[in-house]
């Protein structure tokens, strides 16, 4: 049997006149396909079975398989648009989870702050001398805002569980750049996706940074006028 | 014996909202006396400078953590014997063993309520 063909490839692979022709080939055939080519290297490589040994031949339909199972999950990974998944929408998710945790901060603290009020109306109805009645309603306000102040203590809770959320989708963030960067950089035939932006549709409240407030809107319409 | 309602009482969290919410219910079960410190540090500096009956401290703050002012309380010689009470969102059983190991007075979970509060602290100062 005649030695195996590897070697012969892995001199032309590493013959600078081979680079050079590729070159050439790539210059003049711009809209030719890799992976076309790849085919006919493959069934070239099909024709030269004789040539190998069986366990050689072996390995090689085993790398071809692994070369297709890599094919697969690049393509896979394309469809889901992993780099889009880090590049959008987890930091979007993040920081729409961050202005949760700041406006629910913000309305309890202005509950907060009426509830404090009330409290301060409570002791003027019940103060000494006050009539039963006085007495009988500022009992129950202290009772209602007593409740008032327990709910509030929610947004600790939930504060910290979104922040635990926010946590989660940073480690897969970690994981996705991971796998991404596995593959190369960027997923096969995944083109850059511009940032998710409240560009066309209504997507809900905006972010505070990118927020116009109540005056913003007013000048903007006093402008039209 | 009644509880001296008008003793000082430290409350300790990162998050002044909650700081706010414990001192207000403190106030409706008659504990005006309150001082708040937002850090463990703070705290200790409060506690090492004040004299305080009591004091109301979260488990989650950073860099000091409750449990390591619960035990930096303990090792001090003025202050070892101050009631001590954590509250925390965390209710494993690891944690609540650790804080008793510590020598926690009293736990709270989170979310908690006003009576739960006045209960916990009757409890501290030997008057349930």
């Amino acid at each position: 049997m005649h030695e195996p063909s590897f070697g012969i490839l892995h001199d032309l692979a590493a013959e600078p006149v081979l680079e050079e022709r590729m070159a050439i080939l790539r210059a003049r055939y711009p809209a030719a396909r890799t992976d076309a080519v790849a085919d006919v290297v493959r069934t070239m490589l099909a024709t030269m079975r004789g040539d190998l040994t069986a366990q050689e031949a072996s390995l090689l339909s085993e790398v071809e398989a692994l070369g297709r199972t890599i094919a697969a999950a690049k393509a896979e990974i394309a469809e889901l648009k992993v780099t889009d998944i880090n590049a959008n929408h987890i930091p979007s998710a993040t920081d729409e989870l961050d202005a949760i945790v700041a406006h629910t901060a913000s309305a309890t603290d202005s509950i907060l702050e009426v509830c404090e009020t009330l409290d301060g109306i409570g002791e003027l109805l019940g103060k000494d001398g006050a009539s039963p009645d006085c007495a009988d309603a500022s009992a129950r306000l202290q009772e209602a805002t007593t409740r008032i102040y327990e709910a509030c203590s929610f947004q600790d809770i939930t504060g910290q569980r979104i922040t635990k959320v926010v946590a989660t989708l940073k480690a897969i963030e970690t994981k996705i750049s991971l796998l991404v960067e596995a593959f190369g950089g960027r997923a096969p035939g995944e083109a850059p996706v511009a940032k998710i932006a409240d560009v066309e549709l209504l997507n809900g409240p905006q972010l505070p940074a990118n927020a116009m407030d109540q005056s913003d809107i007013d000048r903007l319409l006093a402008s039209f006028d | 014996m009644a509880i001296d309602k008008a003793m000082n009482v430290l409350i300790v969290d990162d998050y002044k909202t909650m700081l706010r919410i414990i001192r207000n219910l403190l106030k409706q079960i008659e504990f005006n006396n309150v001082e708040e410190a937002t850090d463990g540090a703070e705290a200790l500096a409060k506690l090492r400078a004040g004299a305080f009956g009591l004091v109301i401290s979260d488990w989650n703050m950073a860099p000091m953590t409750g449990l390591q002012l619960l035990q930096e309380v303990r090792s001090d010689a003025r202050l070892k014997s101050t009631p001590f009470i954590m509250i925390t969102a965390e209710s494993k059983t690891e944690n609540v063993v650790a804080a008793k190991a510590a020598g926690v007075s009293n736990y709270i979970v989170k979310p908690f309520n006003a009576e739960t509060l006045r209960e916990k602290i009757e409890k501290v100062l030997g008057h349930a």
